[in-house]
């Protein structure tokens, strides 16, 4: 069936729900680069009006990728919950803006429907909302996961520690997760993505990171950021794993291209819970995702890449991950090819994400060749602090050595909690004044000449 | 500057690292001094993926080493499209395809040189010319094709020209996408039987090719390495294994 909107003498027509979706996309590169975009301006705004007139039931009739061909769509089809969706049912796509808008719609109301909704209903009423209507909406609602700490309270953000290093060399990786912890730093999870794929190299690098957390006592989770395979066999191999790691995108043959699918996600998701190492809650999953990637690995059946961004989160929450990170603006300019659209984008991951009820984080990202610059990354940044988002990335003054692009910095996160008042992790909160990092208010101090994690450089420098 | 913000007590790590760390802060916040270092490391990395390459100067390193040199296109027009479009940076312009085709000998070429600019012309103007001396002496047996200068050049671009030249190995020395500390890094991608449709599989890569990583006269023992060793398998890719050592072949 087909869709169509009038504007003055003429008639707009869209084939299908999947090119009215791609069609009323905010404009970016990877959907031109597609085929699937806008033609004109005028051509956008018709099929949001299109869009907004389609009542939010159609979707659970009409699939973007045939059920038959990707085992995504069936588990978002299979695991819909029709009594949640009761709520909402009676609503158009236009009407749910306002209905997540309105000032009765609080964080509980958007959690009692969020296993009514698809992916698609998520990315669809997104496509018909401002920036500020993501930053609004978002922010009502939090997600609260556990392993060995809370993450995701109100008021609270945050920190992946991300000491990457170009040869995995764990004097230069424990450098920078010494940094990282000096500035408050890694209460999200100190997770290091390795140069290389070598088993012994990530079984060295999840040995160190678990004896600097057992030495210190941190009340936080490390993870080395490694295909789904490498953690199963560092498990096997008896390394202590505490998160499974994936890259993961909203079709099957996406996911295909990353060597996975949903069935070793749920090995592995078995294997590490099996270890029983969270204290606190059982939270263990770590997925990264990010727009483009589908089209990228040449399986997006034709759909917009914002779409099948929120089709790879309707996959993530039946993991119950403790985090989900959208990376989203390492792909490069041909997908989103500016500051502005790197913008758009992360306020769109984030809301889908938090909509359907994920813990989401954001990697505020960007490479070279992308037309963006650090402005662009501190106007993002602050946008998802003010939506609520759940952590950011800390990497040593933003830059990368290892990965070759720019993210966030430990700075950066003390911007944030100046402005804003937020504060980190209640347990890592806790260990930070406790270790002499920070004051009773959560400011750094200082260090003092004692302090342990300076005795713990003076023997790094001094190692052979 | 003397004055501002002092780096913090744990400084002395920065040996072990090139990361960012100890820094020191304004309050929370950068000390000067840092913020413009990064300003200008990030600013040397955009001016090096929007220089444009110079021709001329490469066309004359070549005529003095007695080679010939062949400009060509991509389909991409400008650096604003080839960034869009990265479709286009793989294929030639008509033009270029019929000039290489015009270039190519009745016998066949054993291999192709490609100078590209791909996201960093500074790292082929740089470091291309050393490796190709350090490469060229021991292939005097080789049947080479002229020397091909790319503009708007992706990787791929080398299975069109190498089709069009009829060479049976293309290698595609093309400047790699700059990082902050690394503005003029060069690539080098081997494709046996390039033809369009060739996929990342079917190549071997060498990355990092400048002083402070991969230095071009090792570089390019490397290189001469995996060529003879697609030639002799009569493959590239998955199949070819990088094993090359600088003591010798290794023992099987």
């Amino acid at each position: 069936m087909g869709f169509r909107h009038d504007v003055g003498q003429r008639r707009y027509r869209f084939d299908d729900l999947r090119c009215l979706l791609a069609k009323a996309s905010p404009p970016r590169s990877g959907d031109l680069l597609a085929g699937v975009a806008a033609q004109s301006e005028e051509e956008r705004v018709a099929a949001r009006w299109a869009l907004a007139e389609l009542p939010l039931a159609h979707f659970l009739d009409e699939a973007i990728v045939p059920y038959e061909e990707d085992e995504v769509t069936r588990l978002i089809i299979d695991h819909h919950d029709a009594a949640a969706f009761a709520e909402i049912a009676h609503l158009t796509v236009g009407e749910f803006r306002e209905w997540l808008l309105a000032d009765d719609t609080d964080g509980a109301r958007l959690a009692a429907i969020a296993d009514g909704l698809t992916p698609e209903m998520a990315a669809a009423v997104s496509k018909l909302m401002r920036n500020q209507d993501l930053v609004l909406a978002a922010s009502k609602r939090r997600v609260v996961t556990r392993f060995r700490n809370t993450l995701g309270l109100a008021g609270r953000l945050a920190v992946r520690l991300q000491p990457n290093h170009p040869t995995d060399d764990v004097r230069g990786v424990a450098a920078a997760i010494l940094d990282g912890l000096m500035y408050g730093c890694g209460d999200a999870v100190i997770g290091i993505n390795p140069a290389g794929d070598g088993l012994a190299a990530i079984v060295d690098l999840l040995h160190l990171t678990d004896e600097i957390r057992t030495r210190f006592d941190i009340p936080t989770q490390t993870c080395v950021l490694t295909h789904v395979t490498n953690t199963l066999r560092a498990i096997e191999a008896g390394a202590p794993v505490d998160l499974v790691f994936q890259s993961i995108g909203g079709t099957e043959a996406t996911n295909r291209s990353f060597g996975v699918d949903l069935a070793i996600l749920a090995e592995a998701q078995a294997a590490a819970l099996a270890l029983g190492r969270g204290s606190v809650g059982d939270n263990l999953m770590y997925f990264e995702t990010g727009q483009g990637s589908a089209l990228s690995a040449d399986a997006h059946h034709g759909a917009d890449q914002q779409t099948l961004e929120a089709r790879a989160y309707g996959m993530a929450r039946r993991f119950d991950p403790l985090l989900v990170n959208t990376v989203v603006g390492f792909i490069g300019p041909e997908y989103l090819y500016d500051g502005r659209e790197i913008t758009r984008a992360g306020l769109e991951d984030h809301f889908c994400g938090k909509l359907l009820g994920l813990p989401m984080g954001c990697d505020v990202c960007y490479t070279n060749h992308a037309e963006a610059d650090q402005n662009d990354m501190d106007n993002l940044l602050t946008l998802l602090a003010a939506a609520g988002v759940n952590f950011v990335m800390g990497v040593p003054g933003a830059d990368d050595i290892m990965l070759n692009y720019q993210s966030t910095s430990f700075h950066d996160a003390l911007y944030l909690r100046r402005l804003f008042g937020l504060d980190r992790a209640p347990e890592f909160d806790d260990w930070l004044e406790r270790i002499g990092i920070t004051d009773a208010g959560g400011r750094l101090l200082p260090p003092t000449p004692s302090h342990p994690l300076l005795g713990m450089a003076d023997a790094l420098e001094r190692a052979p | 500057m003397n004055r501002g913000a002092p780096p913090d007590p744990w400084h002395r790590l920065r040996a072990l690292t090139a990361a960012r760390i100890a820094i020191g802060r304004a309050g929370g916040s950068l000390p000067t001094r840092e913020m413009l270092s990064f300003s200008l490391d990030h600013a040397r990395a955009r001016d090096a993926v929007h220089q444009a390459l110079d021709r001329a100067a490469l066309q004359e390193a070549l005529r003095e080493r007695g080679l010939r040199g062949l400009s060509v296109h991509s389909a991409a027009a400008d650096r604003a499209e080839f960034l869009r479009r990265p479709d286009l940076g793989r294929r030639l312009t008509a033009d270029s395809r019929a000039r290489l085709q015009a270039a190519g000998e009745d016998t066949g070429y054993d291999l192709a040189l490609v100078l590209a600019d791909g996201l960093s012309a500074i790292a082929v103007q740089r470091h291309a010319l050393a490796l190709l001396d350090a490469l060229l002496p021991p292939l005097s047996d080789w049947r080479l094709a002229p020397i091909v200068i790319a503009e708007q050049a992706r990787v791929a671009l080398g299975d069109d020209i190498g089709a069009a030249l009829g060479a049976r190995q293309v290698v595609m020395l093309i400047g790699e996408r700059p990082g902050l500390s690394s503005p003029d890094s060069l690539g080098l991608y081997l494709t046996h039987e390039p033809r369009p449709g060739r996929s990342d599989a079917d190549r071997n890569c060498l990355s990092n090719v400048r002083p402070e990583g991969l230095a071009p006269a090792a570089a390019a023992r490397r290189l001469d390495h995996l060529i003879r060793g697609a030639r002799a398998l009569g493959a590239s890719g998955i199949a070819l294994k990088d094993d090359f050592s600088e003591d010798g072949p290794a023992l099987a």
